[in-house]
């Protein structure tokens, strides 16, 4: 049996990391315990503290082990810190040490390096729980929030999982990093969370899924690219973490396929044949379509800011230096060192967008953005053939990178959804055209009425097509205690 | 089972999204996929399950029986699944290992029909290990839980699994295989034991799980003792032996994930073992729902009835008790079938209930007694018990396992 696979659940802590035998860490994280409860109690999930929620728990790192369905309150939910199981003989695969043994302990002159790197992948876990509290109130049926509070403990479980490895590997440092997890909070003026995204509310349903389909999908590469990492600790932990990610991708997914759905089948049972007729579609308590694009339009763009500037110095310190890799590195065929190899950068010169051959090690943001985009796309084409199968012609379509940004190349400059440069003035005369306004959030927070009976759906969502652990369509997923 | 047919892994293109999970669990690079789908090669899957439970979609869950695979090329070209065969898939499979199979199918035959699992059932996993790949399991108890003074010797047996997960619900199975091979040379044949404890162990949270087991002795006529190869393997084992695990089998015999549904489990011997299960799995999960436990338990003493002591601590809020003795010195024989008359008034309430799942477990031709008492009950306040049984098995409310 490979080293790793057992889940110690005697302790305070489940772990398969061999707390029991770690006096030192042990001890650093139940003092760190009771303020992740209350920071859980404070910020998590506004009520429902009390609840009975059909959740799913590891139970073992092997395939086998690590999906048990039952009904958990959710402050008892097992955190634990699971790590995948170790790989024999792994060695570093790329950057200057390629080929080098694995570390196993952090290599000192990468420390600030990769803490920055955890402190920050740290960071957006409980803030996505900070931005998602409010939701339980209006959740469109049991099913849905039963997902949303599985979304919410697993991101407590990441949190706990970059703070096991600050308070194993950095000391003093990585204690009060730890602490200051748990003390910023998200969209706070003076305390914010590390990045704009995770600052954002996340005010109604629509949202959430574009939230777990768009921005959960940034996290998934960021992890990708850490699992590939040659600081072996890190690298198990973003591979466990990643399985796990793959519910989130689903929730998103879905969740706006099921929207679209209910969308089109409204307006085919009611006659209307022109989608962008929004007033007629809302008339039938649904969103329309071109609300859905702006949505997309709007939580998109904020994502692409995540991976920060196209041309980095601080990326291809990484890679070289073997802590953060490409999207499935090993997969990819090549020298892994990126000697002497370009990369197509799309950059913003006087004023317009070309594309550029740059060195291949400073474009490391860039080429994950592109990796991110092209799995972004294949959502899309899903929700498009919902459309297609119901005999609309409409197509919803990822606007351009240069759209709506903040950071990196196109941060000086306004562009269409479709790409196209255009000044300030007509950005602001058409920018309600292609983003949410207003008049859109309230018509969407009218929507946002609680279904609690089971098996029932709010009218602006269809049912899943299949139930989680393949449930009867009423299944109370939820056992709501106030 | 219709002939020749296989049974083919599909994933479903509709609600699959590309995840990869699946792909990256697979052990024998059964999945693959194009830019359209994801799909898994009939060549190559063995049936391990490994992708089964990573998949966050649930469209990696279906088996169609086939007379022919369906290529990777026609899935990669899929925007849905085909229409499911005309039959087959529909029903619950107990297991995908043939002589498990043939032994559930003969131990639900009393049901009168094919079982379904009750609506509210929570997923069973079946067949994550076979006889070429059993889980290897520790011995972490053997007791006896029959009087000392009897003839009866029943163990309570904990298998501890260790780091291997072994997933089981309450209901299911597991198969044993003793060791070495029978008078003709072959390898022994599989034996079913029914989990006698709740899905997440023996205690909260342990990775092990408990079966019941009577050491089988019987005199013959011709002098000499019949001793049972499995069940005295079985009792024999000291702490700390290594058993070989199969399965776990069983899709249909399983409580309801609802704890406003009433429970009535009718068993002898050690047919009580789901039931131990059943009951602790209410215990565990305590006292909010509407629903009650109705046992019925027969033995010829009270020393003979496996868990007697334990199942005297129980509130009887959580489970009315029908602790019934055949062979009491002094009293008269009483049987399940006797005290379900005796209690005819609470029975017919219960049947009356939408709610109500009725389980019978314990030595074949038990069924027969138990459905002539359940049938005097029904009819004595107007209801047709065959027509209302036939709808409680449709619905996976009636069930019987006997052997």
């Amino acid at each position: 049996m490979p080293d790793g696979m057992n889940i110690d659940y005697d302790g305070l802590i489940p772990n398969n990391v061999g707390l029991a035998q770690d006096q030192r860490v042990r001890k650093a994280l139940e003092t760190w315990h009771p303020g992740y409860i209350d920071w859980w109690k404070d910020m998590g999930p506004e009520g429902f503290q009390e609840s009975l929620v059909y959740l799913r728990t590891a139970i073992g790192v092997d395939p086998k082990g690590w999906a048990k369905f039952d009904y958990v309150k959710m402050p008892e939910y097992k955190w634990g810190i699971l790590l995948a199981p170790a790989v024999e003989g792994r060695t570093i695969p790329f950057g200057k040490h390629k080929g080098e043994p694995a570390w196993q302990e952090v290599p000192g002159e990468y420390r600030a390096l990769l803490r920055r790197l955890i402190v920050v992948q740290g960071d957006t876990e409980p803030a996505s729980v900070e931005q998602q509290r409010h939701l339980g109130a209006t959740a469109p049926s049991l099913y849905d929030l039963r997902n949303l509070f599985q979304v919410n403990v697993e991101e407590g479980r990441h949190l706990w999982a970059m703070v096991y490895l600050l308070h194993k590997y950095f000391g003093t440092d990585g204690r009060e990093e730890a602490e200051e997890l748990l003390q910023r909070r998200s969209g706070h003026a003076d305390t914010p969370r590390m990045l704009g995204a995770f600052n954002e509310a996340t005010p109604d349903w629509l949202s959430f899924f574009m939230f777990t389909y768009f921005t959960d999908r940034d996290g998934k590469m960021q992890l990708e690219a850490l699992a590939q990492s040659g600081f072996d600790p890190l690298s198990r932990t973003c591979r466990f973490m990643l399985t796990e990610e793959a519910h989130h991708m689903f929730v998103g997914d879905s969740g706006v396929q099921r929207v679209v759905e209910r969308t089109v089948q409204a307006m085919r049972d009611a006659g209307v044949t022109d989608p962008e007729d929004r007033a007629a579609v809302r008339r039938l308590g649904v969103i329309d379509l071109p609300t859905i694009q702006k949505k997309m339009n709007l939580h998109f763009s904020l994502t692409l800011d995540l991976f920060g500037h196209e041309i980095s110095t601080n990326a291809a310190n990484a890679f070289n230096a073997g802590i953060k890799g490409r999207y499935r590195e090993d997969k990819i065929e090549d020298d892994h060192q990126l000697i002497g190899a370009t990369y197509p950068v799309l950059r913003c010169v006087n004023g317009e967008i070309v594309s550029e051959d740059v060195p291949a090690l400073s474009a490391l943001n860039m080429r994950l953005r592109d990796d991110y985009v092209k799995d972004c796309e294949s959502g899309v084409v899903r929700w498009n053939r919902v459309i297609e199968k119901a005999g609309f012609s409409f197509r919803l379509k990822l606007p351009h990178v240069a759209f709506n940004r903040a950071i990196g190349e196109f941060s000086s400059i306004k562009a269409t959804p479709a790409g196209q440069v255009i000044d300030a003035a007509s950005w602001a005369a058409q920018a309600r055209d292609w983003l949410p306004d207003a008049e859109d959030a309230a018509y969407i927070e009218r929507l946002m009425v609680p279904v609690r009976e089971a098996g029932q759906y709010a009218s602006w969502i269809a049912p899943p097509r299949v139930g989680i652990d393949n449930k009867n369509g009423d299944f109370e997923y939820v056992q709501i205690v106030e | 089972m219709l002939e020749a047919a296989i049974k083919q892994h599909l994933i479903d293109p509709e609600v699959c999204i590309r995840c990869n999970t699946c792909e990256a669990t697979c052990p024998v690079g059964a999945v693959t996929h194009d830019d359209n789908n994801y799909v898994v090669d009939a060549a190559k899957c063995n049936y391990c399950m490994d992708c089964i439970p990573p998949c966050p979609t649930g469209s990696i869950d279906h088996w169609f029986m086939v007379p022919r695979p369906f290529s990777l090329e026609e899935q990669f070209s899929w925007l849905e699944l085909p229409p499911p065969p005309e039959k087959g898939e529909a029903e619950q499979a107990d297991a995908l290992d043939d002589e498990a199979m043939r032994l559930l199918e003969a131990a639900h035959e009393g049901a009168g029909g094919h079982a379904r699992a009750p609506i509210s059932a929570a997923k069973p996993r079946i067949n994550l290990f076979n006889r070429a790949r059993p889980a290897m399991a520790t011995v972490t108890g053997n007791l006896r839980i029959t009087g000392a003074e009897t003839s009866s010797d029943v163990r309570h047996i904990i298998l501890d699994f260790g780091a291997v997960a072994f997933p089981v619900l309450e209901g299911q199975s597991i198969g044993i295989v003793p060791p070495g091979v029978d008078a003709r040379g072959q390898a022994q044949a599989m034996r079913l034991y029914s989990v006698a404890s709740a899905r997440d162990g023996e205690r909260p949270n342990t990775n092990n799980l408990a079966i019941t087991v009577k050491r089988v002795r019987e005199p013959r006529a011709d002098g000499q003792v019949f001793a049972g190869v499995a069940s005295n393997y079985l009792a024999d084992l000291p702490l700390g032996a290594r058993v070989e695990v199969i399965g776990p089998f069983g899709a249909t015999f399983l409580m309801p994930d609802d704890l406003d549904a009433d429970i009535l489990m009718v068993c002898t011997g050690t047919g009580s073992a789901p039931f131990r299960g059943f009951t602790e799995r209410r215990r565990r999960l305590g006292q909010s729902g509407r629903g009650r436990l109705y046992l019925y338990f027969g033995a010829r003493t009270p020393e003979e009835l496996p868990y007697f002591g334990p199942l005297q601590r129980l509130p009887d809020r959580l489970i009315d008790k029908q602790l019934v003795f055949s062979r009491v010195p002094g009293q008269g024989r009483e049987y399940v079938q006797d005290r379900m008359r005796a209690q005819a008034a609470t029975l017919a309430e219960l049947l009356k209930r939408d709610g109500l799942h009725i389980y019978i477990c314990g030595v074949r031709g038990l069924e027969q007694g138990v459905d002539a008492a359940l049938g005097e009950i029904a009819a004595a306040v107007g209801l047709d018990w065959p027509a209302l049984r036939a709808a409680m098995r449709m619905a996976g409310r009636f069930h019987v396992e006997t052997y």
